[in-house]
């Protein structure tokens, strides 16, 4: 039914994986810590594609997905769980929250469904923030620290938010494949015909819900071990929950290798503005969003790079492509 | 506290929420767009009005409409030049696109305000009436926050531009096609929505404190009225801002003021599903 599909994207996927996982060895501690941001950016916005790239659902409900993985995990590891199963804990609960919470929300559409999936986001944060006796509210928790010297530390987070990266990459690439893609994309063109031909569309939709939410539940509880301490502010943070979609698209949403590409240069962004200009970083990083819209509205994969390298306007290039 | 006094309470906040949300209801339900930039919209306005009194001593009833029309024109030029040109596109496009715009107004506040909470203290004292106490600087904040709705109800009732406005909500085509300017009256929507938000913060900068990190509060109160009252029009953002504020001002004093906010999402969340439309909305105007 499908056409086989180019193997260059897992193979770009499986060098650039190998290229951070060396950061370590390479590289000095402040390249590492970028190298994690940049893993973790990458698996959040990998699991945001399979909901809103190829079923077209404007979520923006990441953060919830993320700050619950950071609660669940911290909590686990308190109570004595050791580290990589307060990992997996963690992605099993935001996993089974996310089923219940999608039947709930994906009855909406269009913006309904936007401002229902950044109320989830409230919700969590309030939930978290009042419910004191357990999540140390306001005043934040402390996470019991990975054993190590910090270097160390380091390069385990890197290869474990890696780790998930490439169970988030396959996730996508399974489901490009798979008779789940097909119908996301259907419902992505639209619901009702998919409807109509005989795509249990909830069902479909609440599957890649809750694949868009285990990897940030995971991502959250391993960045919760990382820095050793939390709070809802943080965890639940309304800037995450735009910038991971906003990465997507930057790359190209709905692709497979839209999302790396977009989380790499978004996170290489902010650096180089933290940097430089910390007091306007907030402005300018809300100028590239802007300007994203405008100039770039398919990511930047779907540019014609052949036409600029050409150093022509793609106009011109199409007009002789069709004349 | 009697139960008078908590239903007075909450009337009174009632009335500056629906202040708050109308002009994010009427973006929403004219131009289809999710306008992130409201919080902020209305965190400029109290701050406008705070530093006009701070340092000119003028009455801030006077300087309000000063900053409305400050705000109109802000409004005007952000849709005039950015929001128009995308602004058939999905949600998650023009989301993101005032999402960006507020991460840049957001810096230029906090940049040249701080985010120091700032309030303008008038001592009226306070007045009793059937056992209700209420500070008079509140009263006068409602009396603004019911006129204001008042006028804009009359002005999309009555006038000229505000017929084109209901005209374009219910069909756009249709609409061009009987001479009216889109683009120009999606601006004077934008521009009319970021003026009610002024004047909101204006007339809240009167009542409590007022700094940069409460946008993010207001826009989600818009969230919550709007879904509440529904996207009819005036009528929607009034009913969903007094639900809420008898709502919270009960659930404030029953089960504590930090777990009355999440009621208040909670319960929009309930409605989405079970009523989308809102209390008071109409079908459609998703």
């Amino acid at each position: 039914m499908m056409a086989k599909k180019s193997p260059w994207p897992l193979i770009a996927m499986a060098l650039w994986v190998a290229a951070l996982a060396l950061a370590p060895v390479t590289l000095g501690n402040y390249e590492v810590r970028i190298a994690i941001s940049i893993a973790m950016f990458t698996a959040l916005a990998l699991s945001w594609n399979i909901i809103g790239g190829f079923t077209g659902y404007p979520s923006f409900a990441t953060a919830a997905f993320y700050g619950i993985g950071c609660y669940v995990g911290a909590l686990a590891q308190r109570a004595g769980v050791p580290a990589a199963l307060a990992w997996l804990a963690a992605a099993a609960f935001v996993g089974g929250v996310s089923f219940v919470l999608g039947a709930i929300v994906l009855r909406l559409k269009g913006h309904y469904f936007a401002i229902g999936s950044i109320a989830l986001v409230d919700i969590s944060r309030l939930v978290v923030s009042s419910w004191g006796e357990v999540t140390g509210g306001g005043n934040g928790l402390n996470v019991p620290l990975l054993e190590g010297r910090p270097p160390e530390v380091s390069a385990l987070v890197l290869h474990v938010m890696l780790g998930i990266v490439v169970l988030a990459f396959l996730a996508n690439v399974l489901t490009d494949r798979s008779r789940l893609g097909f119908g996301l994309r259907c419902i992505e063109q639209n619901e009702d015909a998919a409807d109509m031909v005989g795509i249990d569309t909830t069902r479909y939709k609440i599957a890649a819900f809750v694949l868009s939410a285990i990897f940030p539940g995971a991502v959250g509880a391993v960045y919760a071990s990382w820095v050793g301490y939390i709070d809802p502010t943080d965890s639940f943070d309304i800037l995450t929950t735009v910038k991971v979609p906003v990465m997507a698209m930057l790359g190209g949403a709905g692709t497979l290798l839209g999302p790396v590409v977009g989380a790499v240069s978004f996170v290489l962004l902010e650096e180089l503005f933290w940097a430089n200009f910390l007091e306007w970083n907030r402005a300018i990083m809300g100028a590239i969003v802007v300007a994203l819209i405008f100039f770039l509205p398919g990511g930047i994969l779907k540019l014609d790079w052949r036409a600029i390298l050409r150093r022509q306007p793609r106009r011109k290039a199409a007009e002789r492509k069709a004349g | 506290m009697g139960f008078e006094q908590i239903l007075a309470n909450g009337i009174v906040l009632g009335t500056l929420y629906a202040c708050i949300a109308i002009g994010f209801s009427l973006v929403w339900g004219v131009l289809n767009v999710i306008n992130m930039l409201h919080g902020s919209f209305i965190v400029l306005g109290g701050y406008l009005t705070y530093f006009a009194w701070a340092y000119t001593g003028v009455s801030p009833v006077l300087v309000l409409p000063v900053v409305a029309a400050l705000l109109f024109g802000l409004g005007y030029g952000l849709q005039y030049l950015f929001i128009n040109k995308v602004v058939s596109a999905p949600v998650l496009t023009t989301l993101t696109l005032t999402f960006g715009l507020d991460m840049i107004l957001y810096n230029l506040m906090t940049v040249y305000f701080t985010a120091t909470p700032r309030r303008v203290s008038m001592e009226f004292g306070r007045v009793e009436f059937l056992g209700v106490v209420m500070p008079v600087d509140r009263l006068i904040g409602m009396g603004l926050a019911l006129a204001l709705t008042a006028l804009l109800f009359v002005v999309l009732r009555t006038s000229r531009i505000g017929r084109a406005i209901v005209a374009v909500r219910m069909d756009r085509e249709a609409a061009a096609l009987m001479g009216i300017k889109v683009n120009h009256i999606y601006a004077v929507t934008f521009g009319i929505a970021a003026l009610m938000a002024g004047a909101a913060g204006s007339v809240f900068a009167m009542v409590f404190p007022v700094t940069t990190n409460l946008s993010g509060v207001f826009l989600g109160k818009a969230f919550v009225i709007c879904v509440i009252g529904g996207l009819g029009g005036v009528s929607g953002a009034l009913v969903g801002g007094l639900a809420l504020g008898i709502i919270e001002s009960f659930a404030g004093v029953l089960i504590g003021p930090q777990n009355a906010i999440t009621i208040g999402f909670v319960l929009m969340l309930v409605l989405l599903i079970v009523r989308p439309q809102g209390l008071v909305g109409v079908k459609g105007y998703e």
